[in-house]
């Protein structure tokens, strides 16, 4: 189990070390949901729709196509010489490795998420005071979900001629229940309603996000092995 | 497997569904003169006798696709990977069928095309899980890759189900209560209730006779190219 | 078919075919500790596809892969943990360092000092000078050199080797051939596919060809080299 773990965990600081080399995928992903953000803010009638109305929907827009930006990249980096079949061939159980992928997409959305926050903040006039953390522990969940089942259609996607076009269609009704439930959640918490009222929806989200993390590592070996 | 075992499944594919559609007509007859038009609803409820059957079968070819490709990934039978596919074909046909005659049914009740209702939403899930399943068969050539990640796809789609349930159970829905779902009898009064469960036994002869026929079809089409690589 | 005695690792009848094209058709062979075969054969005759079939990277249609007797599952790691392939490919991230590179790989062999090892075989390879660049900042050579410093890094018991001698500098070669010299002489094994038996032949015990898809020679090694490349033509020919 300790060597499991052991292994995830190097695929994952492997994949994190890479990133921080090239850092394209952090900054075009910043970059991106930016650009997502302003244009809800353009897009929508200042005298027709709050911000705070608008505000739940923008944001987790935003961040599931954040996520789909990053997963992208998650097994392209495997194609460079080969480096996947370097993994396969070692005695590197597929679980640990989908696990380790899965980790360091977190860590990446994460970071895009934490970037992005402020600005959706500015944008939309908000006050996050009593509701930060709230709405930091809904992102937290709901990433985990969208990344579940998308790592493993990342890895399965790069096989196919446009795996950028393949991913959303085979991804978004899989991102629908996290990203309800944290809009929801999200628009609840921005309203001033205290934690325990979307405690419902979390426990949703966390049962969603333990179903999918497991059956998408007992299946990934069918992805990537022959 | 060869072209003329192939040509004997489609067949008796094309049988089936002949005879399907033959009671298709028949409920449609059935439906229109001799069953009594609801109080409430008037005509416009007669398009229940489709809706709901066609409903009832995409969920039912989808749980099929499920546990085919479930069976697929533990057996490795081609097989079963041809059956799925086709399953996901004919359900993604029965979909089409749920989200036109929804609307169709609902404007003249509720005044709206569309209602975020249980049931709709749950087939307009299935419908964009069907034909990601779908896009992504096209998309892959060799066979076994492709029986291995549409089976990924059809068991991650099944859990995905329970999930989809959950989310619009949170919300209130406009569909009309489900009148058959009483334990004690059901309310449809017993002309509505035969036309109900003849039009369900003719959707399903439906799904098999089209599933029959597609799977018939795929067998041909590799047994031509396996005539044309020899 | 019984499997062979004391086999290192071994093909049972082997078969695989992509889509309808049928590449290997029924390939029997089997290593044996100390061996080290060269195997020839032109292009398109199923070489590649047998050293991804032996290394366990692709199934078999038919037939088996067994290491020291028992059938490779999937999810089987026992064997993995023993066996190397040095491809056409580095399987080196370029923006790793070699240092990067190797310490991930010996993690990923779960070795006891992952930087130890790493630090070893890159010695071991002339590179320890360069251990901090990266692929990119390298010569060809150089990489050749780290890819066969990252094969044989956690000691395998058997390593498959294609085409390793292409392309290779003096001194990438020379490292190739002591580490294969090392492999033998602690009784592990070797399947070379290559187009150049000479780069080798004294390491050499063992020879076959394959053509199309079968194992259409498998030998002791003879002592003339050009004799034995004359008859490997006059197959290919006829």
């Amino acid at each position: 189990m300790g060597n499991w773990l052991r292994s995830a965990l190097a695929v994952a600081a492997k994949d994190i070390r890479l990133e921080l080399r090239s850092k394209t995928s952090l900054l075009s992903g910043t970059v991106f949901a930016a650009l997502v953000l302003l244009i809800f803010n353009f897009a929508r009638d200042p005298t027709g729709l709050s911000a705070l109305d608008l505000a739940p929907s923008a944001l987790w827009v935003t961040y599931a196509f954040a996520s789909i930006v990053t997963l992208n990249r998650g097994f392209a980096v495997e194609r460079e010489n080969a480096a996947l079949d370097g993994l396969l061939l070692a005695p590197l159980p597929r679980g640990a490795l989908y696990l380790g992928k899965y980790f360091a997409n977190f860590v990446f959305v994460a970071f895009i998420e934490a970037v992005t926050l402020p600005l959706f903040v500015l944008f939309f006039n908000l006050d996050l005071s009593t509701s930060w953390w709230g709405i930091m522990l809904v992102a937290i969940l709901a990433t985990a979900g969208f990344l579940a089942a998308g790592t493993v259609f990342s890895a399965m996607v790069i096989r196919t001629s446009f795996a950028e076009l393949m991913l959303p269609v085979l991804l978004l009704p899989f991102m629908v229940p996290p990203l309800m439930a944290a809009a929801e959640s999200t628009a609840h918490l921005l309203g001033g309603r205290p934690l325990s009222e979307v405690m419902g929806w979390l426990r949703f989200l966390a049962l969603y996000d333990l179903a999918f993390v497991t059956l998408c590592g007992m299946t990934f070996s069918f992805v990537v092995d022959e | 497997m060869d072209l003329a075992q192939a040509q004997r499944v489609v067949r008796r594919g094309a049988w089936l569904t002949a005879i399907a559609v033959v009671g298709a007509v028949g409920i449609y007859v059935m439906a229109l003169s001799f069953t009594p038009p609801d109080i409430r609803q008037g005509l416009a409820q007669k398009i229940f006798y489709i809706h709901a059957p066609a409903a009832w079968n995409a969920m039912m070819a989808f749980v099929l696709v499920g546990i085919a490709s479930g069976l697929y990934l533990w057996l490795g039978d081609p097989r079963l990977d041809r059956f799925a596919a086709a399953s996901a074909e004919v359900g993604v046909a029965f979909c089409c069928v749920v989200l036109t005659t929804g609307p169709i049914w609902g404007k003249p009740i509720w005044g709206t095309w569309w209602t975020w209702d249980a049931r709709l939403t749950l087939t307009l899930f299935l419908f964009f899980l069907f034909l990601g399943y779908l896009v992504l068969r096209r998309a892959i050539v060799d066979p076994m890759e492709r029986g291995r990640f549409s089976a990924v796809v059809g068991i991650l789609g099944m859990l995905l189900v329970p999930f989809i349930h959950l989310s619009v159970y949170f919300f209130r829905t406009l569909h009309p209560q489900p009148i058959l779902m009483k334990p004690s009898s059901p309310s449809l009064p017993p002309e509505m209730l035969r036309t109900l469960l003849t039009s369900f036994g003719v959707f399903t002869l439906l799904y098999i006779g089209f599933v029959t026929l597609r799977y018939g079809l795929a067998l041909a089409t590799e047994a031509q190219e396996a005539r044309r690589h020899a | 078919m019984p499997p062979a005695e004391g086999a290192l690792l071994e093909a049972l009848d082997l078969s695989r075919s992509f889509g309808r094209r049928p590449v290997l058709r029924g390939v029997s062979l089997a290593l044996r500790p100390g061996d080290v075969m060269v195997v020839l054969g032109p292009n398109g005759a199923g070489k590649s596809t047998l050293l991804r079939l032996l290394s366990g990277l692709l199934r078999p249609g038919s037939g088996e892969v067994r290491w020291k007797g028992t059938t490779l599952r999937r999810g089987d790691h026992q064997a993995r943990r023993r066996l190397g392939l040095l491809a056409h490919q580095s399987f080196l991230y370029d923006d790793l360092t070699l240092m990067e590179n190797l310490v991930f790989a010996a993690r990923l062999y779960a070795l006891p000092d992952p930087r130890a090892a790493a630090r070893a075989a890159l010695a071991d390879a002339g590179l320890a000078e360069r251990a901090d660049d990266t692929p990119r900042a390298l010569s060809r050579g150089a990489v050749q050199r780290a890819a066969v410093a990252r094969a044989f890094l956690h000691e395998p018991e058997a390593v498959l080797l294609d085409e390793p001698f292409t392309g290779l500098d003096a001194s990438a070669a020379h490292h190739l051939r002591d580490q294969l010299g090392q492999l033998r002489s602690r009784r592990g094994a070797a399947l070379l596919v290559t187009h150049r038996p000479d780069e080798a032949w004294e390491l050499t015990n063992r020879v076959g060809v394959i053509l199309d898809g079968r194992l259409a020679l498998d030998e002791p090694r003879p002592d003339d080299l050009s004799a034995f490349l004359g008859r490997y033509h006059a197959m290919i020919r006829g």
